[in-house]
């Protein structure tokens, strides 16, 4: 171990002690007055993140919509997931805009991606009522850059798993147990207000966030 | 009596004078302060969510050194690689090896405010390493060769027509525009391809989970997320104080930090990182290195009342809020961190010879402390530290005493006397109301008083003569 | 009904008043209303002559021990246990909150926080212990408010004065932008930086001026020297006052 680890241990154990204080009460956001999917939609709503309500039976035919409203001439999807195979097997039927499998490594597709790419759709563990905010783990089948690089990120949310606050979504998900390489809070679409203070969307992520929302 | 630096005051002087600039600050300023008020409506449950972010920042201080311990077990199971620096020097160092080792030459920067401290890009820069900043605010400053004058938007002196000259001066390709929309998506195009390209990716951290071995970072741009998603490594930088002890802590402390900082709920983005690119997965960096930095920290912590600072979030709620920060900006503050926490940070770290003049750029208002959300006793502080800048005690701060005044010491002398003194006190007060008002306005203090003020009037009688006159006990 | 604020057991028969020097040397007047103000609200005001000054100004500049020694004499001049009155919110602020600073580690501590524990803002006094009433005789007027920062952050006094000034019939009280921001006095701070404090109350009389108010009423006369001054100076339309000295006026000077 270097020398500076020990020196900076070594000053912090030296310090004079203080008592550790207990964590002082307080509660997350709960439901009272505002119900929690009612709380979530419009925390989206007011940063611009556009929810959607469908059947699960109806899933790809909202997602045609979408893109068909969007105009989006491709797709970045995941193939070995429920959502993937649901599109393959809708557009087998019926075909619709390019998919595009997030299938090999990055390194491979990136230029594709970084430059090509409409839309990208993932799935979701829920979301936070409190905070208006999508829990998003990206994994081996749906990585990281799903829900980031293409200038549009379609989310599916089951409206069942909403978590009242971030401290309930840690517990129940098992958050702090092992928690995957990368995991997100996603709430709207990539903002600044770096010119001015004046809002603008889309600086480096997706420039509109749209939210299937499964409510059956 | 030693020289004193004066280079805050010339600065501020020289930021008042310039018109455009005070009404961009005051003008962001008072909305950022309008946001935050709006984000708590209800002024118990803002108490009671200081105070839990207070005990959080608190316990995880008081557990420090085990806490970086267990920290750095965890994210070295979590196949994240943990080094240690002392210094800037140090820090520095440590980077630029793991970028020559990887044989890196570009890296794309999240917003990092220690990486500030280290003067890290010019570092780089001499080191023919290419330092990007992403953030958009960050990169506009870059762009024009300057430092960041806030903590969280800093070209919030720039206005629209300077950034869209800049742009169209520095970008290939780039016609004028002052149009926001158009400017962003400017910048968009030209970082995408560098994000594509950088051989390495850089960030700062927010919060640091023990418990988990997670580095949290907050962002509304996804910069933060592109710099550290996409290039093949990722270097994470943080002061000895980011870590906490609970992954679910993070909740309250984003909640104060962000309505805090722009009154918003939360960033857009929270991007919990926890390892690299496993086996299997398609993308993420494949390398993950934490830095961790002292640069004066443990000195800092070793002060029972000045490790209350280490507290911070770094929500800029008490610059936003500063009636000397709105007026002057960020810049004459002349080191890292300005507003009330640079007055705090800049002295302990730089030294009060150097870096004290700023002790001095405050009211004394308070403002700072009531919207803090960790509760930092900001005033307290800088009281403090003005008293460790001419009487040390023992070690405490680095460059303590070096603001000693012999002329100083007879001025208080003397009002002690007087004032410590009843006899003295009246006799003093009787000839200041017998010639203090003779005294011409070009007196020192006066003279700086009269600037935009009438000279005060003495009263030609004292206050206890006319209470004994009208029957007022004096006992 | 809400509760009451008061800490002791009623209107106390006897209180200390300690003027602050700023008001002997400059404004005893308006610290002769505040007197009058607390006899009429019912109560014996005793004024010690041994005090002088809180302290303050050395404090704040980092010379701890001369503010101790002339803390210890303000200490010395107020034995009893009566509640001591200050129509200033920074020098009660000083005394109250910082006090027992000054005295950290030292055997005194114990009666140094049992002094800080009997001192009151003046206004904050005449509210919530002496619940005083007023009846307003005065020509209609409008008037804003500038409360001091120590008094608001310190004292807790933020809504006292200005509902004494709303019970006030013929009295408008219209409310500045930015009334809550700091109208650069600060004490050496106006001397040290004068500059930077200058701007801030030159923004301060700007607003109060925007106002129309034809006076402005202060709770501390270090921030009302300060706004008077550059009022004076910039010829503004606009008169500046203690509260203490205004509230007697609008009340009758003349009536027991």
């Amino acid at each position: 171990m270097s020398n500076a680890r020990s020196a900076i241990l070594e000053r912090l154990r030296k310090a004079p002690k203080k008592p550790v204080p207990d964590l002082a009460p307080w509660s997350p956001y709960k439901t009272t007055t505002e119900q929690p999917l009612d709380r979530f939609r419009r925390l989206m709503g007011a940063v611009k993140g556009e929810i959607i309500d469908t059947k699960r039976a109806d899933l790809a035919e909202t997602l045609r919509k979408v893109l068909a409203d969007k105009q989006a001439k491709n797709l970045l999807y995941a193939p070995n997931t429920e959502i993937g195979r649901t599109i393959d097997a809708a557009w087998a039927t019926e075909p619709g805009p390019q998919l595009v499998a997030y299938d090999k490594p990055m390194e491979e597709l990136k230029s594709l991606m970084i430059n090509d790419i409409d839309a990208g759709i993932t799935s979701t563990m829920g979301a936070i009522a409190d905070t208006g905010s999508l829990i998003v783990w990206p994994s081996a089948e749906e990585p990281r850059l799903m829900s980031l690089v293409p200038p549009i990120h379609i989310a599916v949310l089951e409206a069942s798993k909403m978590y009242d606050s971030f401290s309930e979504a840690v517990g129940k998900l098992g958050w702090n147990k092992k928690p995957p390489g990368n995991t997100l809070l996603i709430s709207g679409p990539s903002k600044t207000a770096d010119i001015e203070g004046i809002l603008c969307f889309g600086v480096h992520g997706p420039k509109q966030l749209v939210i299937i929302l499964i409510t059956d | 009596m030693p020289e004193l630096s004066h280079d805050f005051e010339h600065a501020a002087v020289k930021a008042l004078g310039n018109q455009q600039l005070r009404t961009n600050f005051r003008r962001v300023m008072t909305g950022l302060m309008n946001k935050r008020a709006a984000q708590f409506p209800d002024p118990d449950e803002l108490q009671a969510l200081r105070s839990r972010g207070k005990s959080i920042k608190d316990r995880a201080l008081a557990k420090l050194p085990d806490l970086l311990v267990q920290l750095e077990q965890n994210l070295i199971a979590n196949g994240i690689q943990v080094h240690w620096a002392e210094s800037v020097d140090e820090g520095n160092r440590i980077i630029l090896d793991i970028l020559r080792k990887a044989n890196a030459k570009s890296l794309i920067k999240g917003k990092s405010m220690v990486s500030e401290e280290m003067h890290f890009n010019h570092f780089l820069e001499e080191n023919n390493i290419r330092a990007l900043e992403s953030d958009l605010g960050e990169y506009i400053i870059q762009l024009a060769g300057e430092g960041p004058s806030h903590i969280v938007m800093p070209a919030i002196h720039k206005n629209k027509g300077e950034i869209g000259k800049l742009f169209q001066e520095k970008i290939d390709g780039q016609g004028y525009t002052d149009d926001p929309d158009e400017l962003t998506a400017a910048a968009r195009r030209v970082l995408r391809q560098m994000f594509a390209n950088a051989d390495a990716g850089f960030s700062g951290v927010n919060f640091a989970a023990a418990d988990t071995g997670s580095l949290v970072l907050m962002s509304n741009e996804g910069n933060g997320r592109m710099s550290t998603h996409l290039p093949s490594m990722h270097i994470a930088l943080m002061g000895i104080e980011k870590v906490i002890e609970r992954l679910e802590d993070v909740g309250p402390l984003i909640s104060l930090a962000c309505r805090s900082a722009t009154g918003q709920p939360i960033t857009t983005y929270v991007n919990v990182i926890s390892g690299p690119r496993k086996a299997g997965e398609k993308d993420g960096p494949k390398e993950v290195h934490l830095v961790i930095l002292d640069n004066g920290r443990t000195r800092i912590y070793d002060d029972p009342q000045l490790r209350e600072g280490l507290r911070c979030i770094r929500c800029a709620a008490c610059m936003n809020h500063c009636p000397v920060y709105t007026r002057i900006g960020g810049h004459a503050y002349q080191y890292t961190y300005p507003g009330p926490i640079g007055e705090i940070l800049n002295p302990q770290m730089q030294g009060i010879e150097k870096a004290g003049d700023v002790l001095h750029a405050s009211s004394l208002c308070g403002r700072c402390a009531e919207v803090c959300p960790v509760k930092i006793p900001l005033v307290d502080l800088i009281v403090r530290l003005r008293r460790e800048s001419i009487r040390p005690s023992a070690d405490a701060v680095k460059g303590g005493g070096s603001r000693k005044s012999g002329m100083e010491n007879v001025i208080w002398f003397g009002w002690k006397t007087m004032y410590a003194n009843p006899l003295f006190y009246r006799w003093g007060t009787w000839w200041l109301r017998k010639i203090g008002n003779l005294m011409p306005a070009g007196l020192p203090l006066l003279k700086q008083w009269t600037s935009v003020r009438s000279k005060p009037q003495f009263a030609s009688r004292s206050i206890y003569d006319l209470a004994r006159e009208r029957g007022i006990r004096d006992e | 009904m809400p509760m009451s604020k008061n800490p002791l057991p009623g209107r106390p028969d006897t209180v200390y008043y300690f003027p602050t020097c700023l008001v002997d040397l400059f404004y005893p007047e308006a610290g002769m209303a505040g007197i009058e103000l607390l006899k009429r609200a019912g109560t014996t005001v005793v004024m010690p002559g041994q005090q002088s000054c809180c302290g303050q100004p050395a404090r704040n500049c980092g010379y701890y021990e001369e503010a101790r020694s002339v803390a210890r004499a303000q200490l010395a001049a107020f034995p009893k246990n009566w509640p001591i009155v200050v129509p200033s919110g920074s020098c009660a602020g000083m005394m109250k909150t910082h006090y027992p600073e000054l005295f950290k580690g030292m055997p005194e501590l114990p009666q140094v926080q049992a002094f800080c524990d009997r001192v009151f803002e003046l206004t904050w006094f005449l509210v919530h212990v002496m619940d005083i009433k007023l009846v307003d005789k005065g020509e209609p007027v409008r008037v804003t408010w500038h409360g001091s920062c120590h008094s608001m952050r310190e004292m807790g006094v933020v809504e006292e004065p200005k509902d004494l000034l709303r019970s006030l019939s013929n009295v408008t009280l219209v409310e500045a932008d930015y009334e809550k921001e700091c109208c650069g006095f600060g004490g050496t701070f106006s001397v040290r930086l004068p500059e930077i404090s200058a701007a801030m109350v030159t923004d301060k009389v700007n607003n109060i001026v925007a106002t129309g108010a034809t006076q402005v009423v202060s709770g501390d006369m270090g921030c009302m020297m300060n706004i008077s001054g550059a009022m004076k100076k910039a010829k503004a339309p606009v008169k500046g006052r203690h509260i203490a000295e205004f509230l007697l006026e609008r009340i009758g000077r003349g009536d027991a």
